[in-house]
């Protein structure tokens, strides 16, 4: 078994107050904790600086808002591929295998881990690189299966529900003004109309009291 | 293989139909009666904390295990099959309620025309000028027969809605195109979003009939005759893909289990894999069964009831060697023969307002049936021959699976900061017009067990072989043509283009409304099942479901495949339990 690693975040950069879920139980981030350090559950600390550094550029904190880094995008992937998911649990993986036509999808034997591992060993020393030699790269892996993957989970990471990781403090849906799950929209859906209405974001766990159930810890 | 004592009536599937075949069989006889269902038990309370995006609606926690069976597919004989290796063009469920559970609720009728859907093709346009690969053939019922069926399944979900055409009353609001209803809608229409009712002022300012599509989604609070009561839509936006946390949607879960719960001869197994309908001289003696353990059973069983999907009912057929095997090079055997989808295409649309599209149902929409079926055709459409409704819904938000929808050229790259900030700019200001399409039924799309690939248990897969062909290809381009127009109406900008002429593909989501391979038929000639889904050629064997239609009709399958299943109740009960040979 490999040694535990762990990702280090300055808690500030994340921008004060998140909630995360660690290993099944909720975890209040402090800014004034100064960095914190949450366990990975596949990538080592390096790897999972690389997968940051990419996340970034595929999802940039800029002018129209925060990016992949201050989502915690990195975390979010991390616990898909130490899942089910990332293991292939339920796709059909029996051969043989054989390549064909784009209408039949991805055809493949290797899983999402194996994918990010050769992608990893493609982005090389990527985080070193300046943001211009970075872009190029990318651009260079865009039809790698890797990269599609890559763009897929960015966009997972910064829009799900922070029970998976990502999304943290809910600030990706701040960004596009979604408010989460909502028991109710019994009085609104037909009011509003060519106005935005937009309640305050809550989690899944926020709106029912008690802690969801992500796929990503299911045992076995 | 241990030996179960024996039950009246064993039924393979805990879905709708074969959880409401349960119910009619053991409301008004004493026969005992044990569904076996593959998946795990689910109820209500299961649903709040799974309004979640990313594990139902992207990962499909909801759907049978692909890594435990698939099936394969292959566009034409010539072609090998490959695996459909994780789930895309269409959504089987598991557990009780099957896909009934995560279903949206759209609940039609079918047009009086499709019943009888060769004898009017021949006569719109004469025998010469249909394929010879067409297959399409008459239901062995009509509409009038199903009408009063097609009440009990609304009374049964307390569909709402409101008539078109109440015993021959045209009433505006309504689908003037519908056939004769003779009662109105359990409860009203759902409400409108805003989207779905700028769509409804342009059709209707255009001269088409707009109606808001009858859902299983309550309007409002509904008792059901069974004395179930059911609380009115919330507009969570959690409703396809998602089980309803408040019951609002009609489930077998909370429709059907809290009646069948109640009654002393019922019986329900979960996590019970049917590998095998078991028989002798031409008679079902049983089923033979893997539980989650990996132990097998015999469960011998007086009558059996195949009520899985589509897709097992042919493959358990095969697998079972009950019926003959369909070729479609001599076009002899009937089991696997027409299967068919359903046929869709979307304009995707841009508002200069927000939509608020996080508010919605499964089933909130507004639609036009204006060319559904024939209606409105010229005769000047170059061979086509059926075409579809035509709808904007607001079914729900998916932040995840709709960012990035922008107008054609909005970005040059979609990663990266340009992209990001047009994404962001767009969400929440689009939707999409789109057509809900007949499928008709070709000599060479058809379902047959895979030579090569196999279950967890080693079982062949089921393997497809379909294609769209020439006619589909129309049918979306007629569509595309109509859905602009109506786009220009609105005001809106849209994303114009030729239409896409490529093959049938596994990866997309198009509907989960499979249908075929088991149809049924006035003739053991041309179908497996009489009108009650008894079997031709085994009495003690009915097969129930959309794999029963001849053809898909445009409208979604599950109001009639439940009323379908009333009609196969009613012959089991008053005719077959009395004389259990065949009834036709």
């Amino acid at each position: 078994m490999r040694r535990r690693e762990f990702l280090t975040i300055p808690a500030a950069a994340m921008g004060g107050t998140l909630l995360y879920t660690l290993a099944g139980e909720p975890f209040r981030l402090q800014a004034q904790d100064g960095k914190v350090k949450i366990p990975l559950r596949f990538f080592s600390a390096e790897e999972a600086r690389t997968i940051t550094a990419a996340c970034e550029r595929i999802f940039p904190s800029d002018a129209t808002g925060p990016g992949a880094t201050e989502a915690g995008v990195v975390i979010f992937i991390d616990r898909q591929l130490a899942g089910p998911y990332g293991r292939d649990k339920y796709r059909y993986t029996k051969g043989p295998w054989v390549d064909s036509v784009p209408e039949h999808g991805y055809q493949g034997k290797e899983n999402p881990q194996e994918i990010y591992r050769q992608g990893l060993k493609d982005l090389g020393n990527f985080a070193n690189l300046s943001v211009e030699e970075q872009n190029k790269k990318l651009a260079a892996m865009e039809r790698t299966r890797f990269f599609q993957l890559l763009r897929t989970h960015t966009i997972e990471g910064m829009f799900s529900d922070p029970m998976h990781g990502g999304n943290a403090g809910l600030i990706g849906w701040q960004l596009i003004g979604y408010p989460g799950p909502q028991m109710s929209y019994r009085e609104e859906v037909d009011k509003h109309f060519g106005q935005p209405y937009r309640p305050t974001p809550r989690s899944l766990e926020q709106i029912m009291g008690r802690p969801g159930d992500p796929w990503e810890n299911e045992k076995g | 293989m241990t030996n179960l004592k024996p039950v009246d009536v064993a039924i393979i599937g805990g879905g709708w139909t074969g959880l409401l075949m349960a119910k009619e069989i053991t409301a008004s006889t004493s026969k005992s009666v044990a569904v076996f269902e593959r998946g795990i038990p689910r109820k209500m309370e299961d649903y709040a904390v799974t309004m979640d995006e990313l594990d139902h609606n992207i990962r499909l926690r909801m759907m049978q295990n692909t890594a435990e069976e698939t099936i394969t597919h292959r566009h034409s004989l010539k072609d090998s099959a490959v695996p459909v290796r994780q789930h895309g063009s269409f959504h089987p469920g598991t557990g009780v309620g099957g896909a009934g559970e995560h279903w949206g609720g759209a609940s039609f009728r079918f047009q009086p025309d499709c019943f009888r859907l060769r004898s009017h093709l021949t006569e719109k346009h004469g025998a010469a000028k249909l394929s010879p690969d067409l297959t399409v053939q008459d239901w062995p019922i009509s509409y009038d027969d199903l009408e009063p069926l097609y009440w009990k399944s609304e009374q049964l979900m307390g569909i709402s809605g409101k008539a078109g055409n109440l015993r021959g009353e045209k009433i505006d609001g309504g689908n003037p195109f519908e056939g004769p209803r003779q009662h109105e809608y359990p409860t009203p229409p759902l409400k409108h979003s805003y989207a779905s009712s700028l769509f409804a002022e342009a059709v209707r300012r255009m001269g088409y009939h707009p109606y808001r599509t009858p859902a299983a989604n309550l309007s409002e609070s509904y008792k059901n005759p069974d004395g179930i009561t059911r609380p009115g839509c919330a507009y969570c936006g959690h409703c396809q893909r998602y089980g309803c946390m408040i019951g609002a949607k009609a489930q077998p879960t909370n429709t059907l289990m809290p009646v069948l719960a109640k009654r002393k001869n019922f019986e329900l197994h979960t996590g019970s894999w049917v590998r095998r309908i078991i028989h002798k001289d031409g008679r079902a003696t049983g089923i033979q069964f893997t539980n989650a353990s990996g132990e097998e059973f015999f469960q011998p069983a007086g009558t059996v009831v195949l009520a899985s999907f589509t897709l097992n009912n042919t493959r358990l057929l095969a697998l079972s060697k009950i019926g003959t095997p369909y070729d479609p090079a001599t076009g002899k055997g009937t089991l696997g023969r027409n299967l068919t989808h359903q046929v869709g295409v979307n304009t995707r649309i841009f508002f200069d307002k927000p939509l608020n599209i996080f508010m919605g149902a499964g089933e909130l929409a507004s639609r036009i049936s204006d060319f559904d079926g024939d209606n409105g055709f010229t005769g000047g459409e170059d061979g086509l021959l059926r075409l579809g409704m035509i709808a904007l819904g607001t079914n729900g938000d998916t932040p995840i699976g709709s960012f990035g929808i922008m107008p054609k050229g909005a970005s040059k790259s979609n990663w990266g900061s340009e992209w990001k900030a047009a994404a962001v700019k767009w969400r929440d200001h689009s939707a999409a017009i789109g057509m809900s399409g007949e499928h008709l039924a070709y000599r060479q799309n058809y379902m047959d067990l895979d030579p090569t690939y196999t279950d967890k248990f080693g079982d062949s897969l089921l393997r497809f072989t379909l294609n769209w062909t020439e006619h589909e290809y129309k049918m979306r381009e007629f569509a595309l043509k109509i859905q602009a127009n109506i786009a220009r109406e609105m005001g809106v900008k849209f994303d114009e283009g030729p239409p896409s002429r490529a093959p049938y593909n596994v990866i997309n989501y198009q509907s989960t409304h499979i249908q075929g391979g088991v149809v049924m038929g006035a003739s053991p000639e041309n179908s497996v099942v009489n009108k009650y889904l008894q079997h031709w050629d085994m009495p003690n064997l009915f097969v129930v479901g959309a794999s029963a239609f001849p053809q898909n009709a445009a409208p979604n399958p599950t109001l009639t495949s439940l009323s379908l299943t009333y009609m196969a109740a009613d012959g089991m009960i008053n005719r077959y339990f009395k004389h259990p040979e065949k009834l036709i």
